[in-house]
């Protein structure tokens, strides 16, 4: 086949052996653009929202109260071109602390600053004003719409006629310069192995280091998974006081979660099977790594329950949520949270609907087999070519042009991993 | 110095990690402590995958196994100095 180009650099990139089969690949070497530098990577171009919080993308959600509503917002959706449903699993008959984190998950992700407006449909009119309710406190335009009395179609195309406002209306709204400082960055990792610990983890950790004594709201988690490391974990708290709260919330879950539910031991989940071909063997090593997102320097000022927005001012914060990237990613974006970083070793492919999730890798294999799916490349690192405070400054101009616009490789392959956290069963 | 074979965290560390591809036994490694970048020699005594840990002195079966400093598990069978350290030979103290 012959290839026609015009305008870009053609580089052949050999890829992985598939059964046996060399695939090759060509990739376009795109024209140099020009990348912040200097007192460039002091700013952003983002949308100020009505409560004053800044967003790096501009959507307009058709959220759904629950899994019943799911087909009528992808309907919306499919009418309103521009205008994004998130799709999920739940929502019906759950209660007490299950369902309030339900509703912080679905008012959260529409407070998000990425998020410009939001149509709510559920399945009943009760449940979908709460979440209505919620949402309008940011100031920014939200309807909701309830189908029982009224079917899909009628629903549909109500709230189509208000998506389509919306949806224009959020069209002409600017980006403007805010300072960086102004930016909510979170972390989780990922098909984690050896290599995050020594490379991608740090680099996102000597990025907090930078950024959070800056001014930068921050934020970990993964309770499991600070499992062999939460004796370090509980001295990082900014005081004695917040490290104690935080033990006792790593207990209960050891307590109510591990202890109450396990069958046998945790070693086939924690660490994973792909963690494990990756080469890390215990808990305990993984954990290590783990918490080297948080650099040397910084302290947590308080502790998040799953999908909680951060009230102390500036600073990193821990969130108590799952290991399981797109529910932990999901429940900070909740938290709103408008940059996410995510280091991976073997190369987890995730996304969020609103949120750009910024992959770091240092594997060089992954790098070999995967590239599509990395947006910084840490790999040298490992050959002594790059220092760790130089991959936190490439990992901070990477924040600094997503934010500013460029889409990620979750973004550009359509990665919205949107997975709710639930805490126990329906009644 | 030319890119290492194998990377440990500290000193005290007692298995390190492979960070090239395809390492075969009878290699003559190039092996760098990333705290204080201090460098010395180790021959991997087996083929181990990148990522994959080897042990950097003779291990008993019992001892506690460090990285990061740190105590990451215990070994459940003697490892030799140069051997592939993994879950066939260190377990969690946790679960």
């Amino acid at each position: 086949m012959s290839l026609m180009v015009a305008n870009f650099d053609l580089v052949q990139r050999k890829l992985k052996n598939v059964k046996g089969r060399k695939i090759e690949a060509e990739a376009f070497k795109a024209p140099a653009v020009k990348r912040p530098t200097g007192r460039a990577l002091d700013s952003i171009m983002g949308w100020r929202r009505e409560n004053g919080r800044v967003g790096v993308r501009n959507h307009v959600l058709i959220l759904p109260l629950d899994d019943l509503s799911n087909a009528a917002c992808e309907a919306v959706a499919n009418n309103i071109k521009g205008t994004l449903a998130i799709p999920h699993a739940y929502g019906r008959l759950q209660f007490g602390e299950d369902l309030d984190v339900h509703f912080r998950t679905l008012i959260g992700t529409g407070s998000n600053p990425n998020v410009a407006a939001v149509v709510v449909i559920g399945i009943e009119d009760q449940w979908t004003k709460i979440v209505v309710d919620g949402i309008a406190k940011t100031g920014k335009p939200v309807v909701g719409f309830g189908i029982e009395g009224h079917g899909d179609i009628a629903t549909i195309a109500k709230a189509s006629y208000v998506a389509k406002e919306f949806v224009q209306w959020s069209s002409e709204l600017a980006r403007e310069k805010c300072p960086i400082t102004d930016l909510w960055v979170s972390t989780k990792c990922g098909e984690s192995d050896t290599t995050t610990g020594l490379s991608s983890c740090p680099t996102v950790g000597n990025m907090y280091d930078k950024l959070i004594p800056k001014g930068i709201y921050g934020v970990f988690g993964e309770t499991s998974e600070i499992t062999g490391a939460e004796h370090l974990c509980k001295e990082r708290a900014a005081t004695k006081e917040v490290g104690e709260r935080w033990y006792k919330m790593w207990k209960a879950y050891q307590d109510d979660v591990i202890e109450a539910h396990k069958t046998n031991d945790l070693s086939d989940s924690q660490p994973t099977k792909g963690n494990i071909a990756g080469g890390l063997t215990t808990i305990e090593e993984k954990a290590l790594g783990n918490l080297e997102k948080i650099g040397r320097e910084c302290r947590y000022i308080d502790i998040l329950q799953p999908a909680e927005a951060p009230a102390k001012g500036p600073g990193l914060y821990y969130m108590d949520t799952s290991s399981a990237a797109a529910e932990c990613v999901t429940l900070m974006a909740a938290g709103g949270y408008v940059i996410h970083t995510f280091p991976t070793g073997q190369g987890n492919v995730i996304g969020n609907p609103i949120v750009p999730v910024i992959k770091i890798t240092g594997n060089p294999k992954t790098m070999r087999t995967m590239p599509e799916h990395i947006d910084v490349d840490v790999s040298g690192v490992l050959k002594r070519t790059m220092t760790i405070p130089q991959a936190g400054d490439a990992l901070i101009e990477n924040i600094v042009r997503t934010a500013n616009g460029r889409l990620t490789a979750s973004e550009a392959l359509g990665h919205r991993e949107f997975s709710l956290t639930k805490l126990y069963r329906s009644a | 110095m030319g890119a290492p074979h194998l990377l440990a965290h500290e000193k005290k560390d007692t298995v390190g990690v492979v960070v090239v591809e395809g390492l075969k036994a009878g290699t003559d490694m190039l092996a760098v402590v990333t705290h204080d970048n201090s460098d010395f020699r180790i021959t991997a005594k087996q083929d181990i995958p990148i990522g994959h840990k080897v042990a950097l002195k003779d291990i008993k079966k019992g001892d506690t196994v460090w990285k990061y400093g740190q105590d990451i598990g215990v070994a459940k069978a003697d490892i030799k100095k140069g051997e592939h350290a993994h879950v066939h030979n260190i377990k969690t103290k946790r679960w």
